[in-house]
């Protein structure tokens, strides 16, 4: 704003202004004058003489031209000053949590300490994003030409027009003798694990076709799961669980666990989930061995059921359109949402635990944002689905009798095709997502297939975590820190991150706890026993005399209080009066027609 | 459009009911005389796709016969497929690749791996807290007084109450060298700034210079110097840089070392003093305790004491803050440290409870974040400066009153000098690893520090923390000081509630203890 409307003023300022006396390593200044290009300490002086400006404008547009007014030796100034930007999004990918208000007054040292916790917090925010730039892969997709539905695009198609490797992760198996069959992958996406209907459990390193286990267990197989990892997995068998180990040992038989038909593991809990057909909602401890609960839901059958992996909490859904949410901590749900009018058929929850899918008996699909617990889009299926299944990416994989359709965006956009289809032979039974791949197992009457779903695995692995190429050092490394530190049963909730809060508790219900813990009220009044005295003044007598005395001195303080309040009251009601009597006495001339 | 060709077959995309052939767009004709396989299955849609197949046999004859759509009908598809070599190391001497991805959706339950983590540190920190290190045995009466060596970590000072001095190594853990220095109690002892020679004075009213290497092989053990004085004295302290040195008896003493007579003496209507320290930054000024209940702070430029605050018990000794010079820790009679600004004598900044029995030394870590102090309760206990409890406390079944305490000056060891003729050197910090560690190793250990500072206040994770053992006769007097304590709490209410309001104060702990600040 100087610059522009001080120009006829500064020229006097300027002209007033004495010159700075002439130094030889400067330019002579007619020289320097034309020059804007070379700008050292002497063109700051020679931009004085020619532009007539204030020197602190003069100042603030050089700044400006100059970006950070960082420079080099050789002159140059920096064109890209400061750090690099960083996209919105990404950095908001990374946020843990708002910034904290500040109350009035704090402490020195709290405050402090908040805005260094905040600083850090910052800091890994902005290099957690810097880093995500940085990740080598990018996810699959899938693109027709203009015009052309990517429904339409068939397995084959797929498999022929990409890589090598990628065109052998579409598959087939025929396995029709002892079908329908239920599919799960491991943590890693390297195993999966296929139990037939008819009590065929084979488990196959899918990428390189080997077969690591394969046995019939004889009874009629309801779920299968793989445990923490790829040595062990769960079968849910006709009447108990069973425990094997990958080569198709049978580890433990749980007789505690009965009639068992759909199971559900819980990594970080190493908690495997399992829901009844006696309506009972079981937690087994795989790492000790422990039923942590066992909680009698009493809705009957179990047969749908999924976890949130955001915050392992189980839902479970019922033949009265009902999904309830549960832990084991509670023996009642935690939740009871109504979702459909017919029985729910299955439930889907998404990564990042903010949605969950359900489809129904009503042939509709259905999306909630199980923050809120409210529908966000419902859709009407002709077959309706019975398998759902999440990707990683957030794909959904429906299965309508025997064709498997795969949803993209379902909670985002209103969505009227699905994304991609494939017929299987048979009805399908069971659907899941491969981690870290674009691969969708099915599991169905007739076998197995694997299709392939570009778009659906996350592309950037942890290696951490699960790691698909892990070695067998690194699994044992990894296996032994996991289990130091599994989350204990306890800090299941809702909210995940609920312990990192501060607990705002009232007071009222801390002393409750308080009370609970310790047996007995530690501030409730002590019942007043009165002294022993020698020489006969403790008589019975005396001692009434005296606890009268203490009683009596209770009831003073109470009756101070009481009076005191009478006065309080009065005086309240005094001014109240008075100011109702100056009110009254400003009396209109319609107030004598009021009652 | 087979042409004649037994071996053509179309199909149609699966995905949805049989509709219009609008996926065909290329028939192949294939003569069985060049093409062994059975035929293709598949419909091809792409035009790339079927110059592939140009490519791929070339023998092959391929007509085109039928065009629904024109070719520049395409489909973009990709699928993730990762080359095993970006994360697979490539030999055994390689370390293996981890990818990192740090997407917090990945990570679920981030708070409740961490504060397990947290959880299962603490544990480990009390698994491993051994803090007593070695005993060094040699003296054979209490040891009275030990002084650092200014240069040299590994060397100990130490005088005991029949007037011996021994010098230790302490990486060896062993005497290198025993003089008798005094007739009687060495009352105090200081190392010279350079290192070459120390001071020691004794029951015997001397002050003696020695150097500190060793008699050579023959020569007789003989001090440098020795003052004779009038009184007593109790202790000794030696200026930072200049050749100058404060003793205290019955006055505070400054001396020159090439002088036989004090350059200054201070008294202030006391009769005896027990312990002097000169500031180590305000190298001028000084700081004493004594007998009458009172620290006084002198300027040694000046012929007067500056001031001096009275308390309510005598104060035994005192340690500057090194790092924070205008703080001063002093350790008193009545079971307490009182951390004071030297500027605002008037209340102590922090007063330190958890001792038992009358607190007898104090010795701040070379940091200036924690102080550590020995006790009559035959307990060593660390502060940290503004805290008003202690973080750790340590004592051993045979270890009776501690009278002496140093931190050494590398903040990793505390030695401690008591009554049964031993010096004791323990790890400040109790469940820290010895040694040169890893990088991994010290990443580890940072990390888990970091993670039990962030959930210290947890529940589960404090009672762990907290907890210590105590020798039962400790156990028992600390629960009765408190039963004492809340005893004179509830008479001091009572008092109050049956005085004229306004007559009988509420004192804060920190006003209890101040008598009267003197100028």
């Amino acid at each position: 704003m100087a610059s522009l409307g001080g120009e006829a003023l500064t020229v006097t300022h300027v002209e007033k202004k004495k010159k700075p006396p002439a130094r030889y390593w400067e330019d002579p200044p007619q020289q320097a004058g034309n020059g804007d290009n070379n700008r050292g300490t002497d063109g700051e002086q020679a931009g004085r003489q020619t532009e007539q400006q204030t020197p602190k404008a003069k100042k603030r547009k050089e700044n400006e031209d100059r970006g950070d007014g960082n420079k080099f030796l050789s002159g140059k100034a920096d064109r890209f000053p400061g750090p690099a930007p960083i996209p919105e999004d990404r950095l908001q990918k990374f946020k843990r949590k708002e910034k904290m208000k500040k109350p009035r007054r704090q402490h020195y040292k709290l405050k402090d300490m908040i805005a260094r916790s905040e600083e850090n917090s910052e800091m890994s925010q902005i290099q957690a994003a810097r880093l995500d730039l940085l990740l080598p892969e990018d996810a699959g997709f899938l693109e027709g030409d203009e015009g052309e539905d990517t429904c339409t695009i068939s397995q084959e198609d797929i498999a022929e027009s990409v890589d090598i490797t990628s065109k052998t992760k579409y598959f087939d198996l025929k396995l029709s003798q002892f079908g329908p069959y239920r599919v799960d992958y491991s943590q890693t996406g390297r195993q999966v694990l296929l139990g037939g209907r008819r009590g065929h459990i084979a488990c196959i390193d899918w990428q390189s076709k080997q077969l690591t286990c394969e046995i019939n267990v004889m009874e009629s197989v309801n779920d299968v799961k793989w445990l923490h990892s790829e040595a062990m997995y769960a079968v849910a068998q006709k009447k108990w669980l069973h425990i094997y180990d990958s080569n198709g040992i049978e580890l433990h038989c749980i007789r505690k666990f009965n009639d068992v038909l759909r199971m559900q593991f819980l990594p970080y809990h190493f908690l495997l989930a399992t829901a009844s057909a006696t309506s009972f909602l079981q937690y087994l401890d795989v790492s000790v061995g422990k039923e942590v609960a066992a909680i009698c839901t009493k809705t009957g059958r179990l047969d749908v059921m999924c976890q949130n992996p955001q915050n392992a909490v189980i839902h479970l859904g019922h033949a009265n359109g009902t999904v309830t949410l549960w832990t084991p901590n509670q023996k009642e749900a935690l939740v009871k949402m109504l979702c459909h009018h017919g029985a729910v058929r299955s439930v889907a929850v998404d990564k990042t635990g903010t949605y969950m899918v359900t489809s129904g008996m009503d042939k509709k699909l259905k999306v909630f944002d199980i923050r809120t617990f409210k529908p966000l889009k419902s859709y009407f299926l002709p077959a309706g689905a019975s398998c759902l299944s999440l990707s990683q990416r957030g794909l959904l994989s429906a299965a309508t009798g025997d064709i498997v359709q795969v949803y993209r965006d379902v909670w985002s956009t209103p969505v009227t095709k699905p994304y991609m289809a494939h017929r299987v032979q048979k009805t399908v039974w069971g659907t899941h997502f491969c981690p870290f791949e674009d691969v969708l197992g099915v599991g169905h009457g007739d076998g197995f297939t694997s299709m392939l779903i570009p778009g659906a695995g996350e592309p950037n692995i942890d290696g951490l975590d699960a790691n698909p190429f892990r070695s067998a050092k690194q699994r044992q490394e990894w296996e032994v820190k996991a289990l130091l530190e599994k989350v204990q049963p306890e800090l299941i909730s809702l909210n995940p991150t609920e312990l990192g809060m501060v607990d705002r508790a009232a007071s009222e219900i801390k002393h409750q706890d308080r009370v609970k813990a310790l047996g007995f009220d530690p501030l409730a009044k002590v019942k007043f026993v009165p002294k022993y005295k020698k020489k006969g003044r403790s008589s019975s007598g005396n001692i009434e005399k005296r606890k009268r005395q203490v009683g009596h001195e209770d009831q003073r303080d109470d009756i101070r209080k009481t009076a005191e309040d009478r006065v309080k009251i009065e005086k309240e009601r005094r001014q109240k009066e008075k100011k109702e009597a100056v009110l009254s006495s400003q009396k209109s001339a319609l107030d004598r027609f009021r009652k | 459009t087979c042409g004649g060709t037994p071996w053509l077959r179309l199909r149609y995309p699966k995905c949805t009911a049989p509709g219009p052939l609008r996926d065909l767009v290329a028939i192949l004709v294939l003569p069985a005389t060049t093409f062994k396989i059975k035929p293709f299955m598949r419909p091809i849609n792409c035009h790339g796709h079927i110059m592939s197949l140009f490519k791929k046999r070339k023998n092959t004859k391929v007509t085109l016969s039928a065009f629904p759509f024109p070719f520049s009908h395409q489909m973009k598809v990709k699928v993730l497929s990762r080359n095993p070599d970006d994360y697979v190391r490539e030999t055994k001497l390689d370390i293996q690749r981890v990818p990192r991805n740090y997407d917090p959706t990945l990570h679920p339950f981030e708070v409740s791996r961490e504060y397990t983590r947290a959880l299962n540190a603490t544990k480990l920190e009390r698994v491993f807290a051994k803090p007593f290190l070695a005993s060094l045995d040699g003296h054979r009466d209490g040891v009275n007084c030990m002084a650092k060596h200014t240069k040299s970590l590994s060397t100990l000072l130490s005088g005991s109450c029949d007037g011996q001095v021994k010098v230790w190594n302490l990486t060896k853990r062993e005497c290198v060298r025993t003089l008798q220095a005094h007739e009687g109690f060495v009352r105090g002892m200081v190392v010279r700034s350079c290192g070459t020679s120390f001071f020691t004075v004794g029951d015997d009213k001397t002050i003696k210079h020695w150097k500190m290497e060793a008699p050579g092989y023959g020569e007789e053990e003989e001090p440098l110097n020795t003052i004779l004085g009038k009184t007593v004295f109790t202790g000794l302290d030696h200026h930072q840089k200049d050749a100058v040195f404060a003793t205290c008896g019955q006055q505070v003493d400054i001396w020159d070392e090439r002088r036989s007579s004090p350059i200054r003496s201070f008294t202030w209507g006391v009769d005896s003093f027990s312990a002097v320290r000169f500031n180590p930054v305000e190298t001028e000024l000084l700081a004493s305790c004594a007998s009458d209940r009172s620290i006084v702070l002198y300027d040694m430029r000046e012929s007067a004491p500056l001031k001096k605050v009275i308390m309510t018990m005598r104060s035994n000794t005192l340690c500057w803050n090194p790092m924070e010079a205008y703080y001063f820790t002093c350790s008193n009679e009545d079971y307490n440290l009182y951390t004071y600004d030297m500027r605002y004598l008037d209340q102590p900044v922090t007063v330190h409870m958890d001792h038992v029995s009358a607190v007898l030394d104090v010795d701040y870590s070379p940091t200036g974040k924690e102080f550590v102090s020995a006790s009559f309760d035959k307990t060593i206990r660390i502060f940290p400066k503004d805290g008003g409890h202690s973080r750790e406390v340590y004592h051993t079944k045979r270890m009776q009153h501690v009278i002496c305490i140093k931190w050494s000056a590398d903040n990793k060891y505390i030695l401690s000098g008591s009554d049964e003729m031993n010096i004791r050197l323990w790890k400040a910090n109790a469940a820290e690893k010895l040694g040169v560690l890893a990088p991994r190793e010290r990443q580890a250990t940072n990390y888990s520090q970091k993670l039990k500072e962030k959930f210290q206040h947890h529940p589960q994770i404090r009672r762990i923390a907290h907890h210590r053992h105590l020798p039962k006769s400790l156990y028992h007097q600390t629960k009765e000081l408190r039963v004492m304590k809340e005893a004179r709490r509830k008479k001091y209410v009572n008092v109050r509630k049956h005085s004229r309001p306004g007559s009988v104060p509420l004192l804060s702990e920190k006003e209890k203890h101040v008598v009267t600040v003197v100028k």
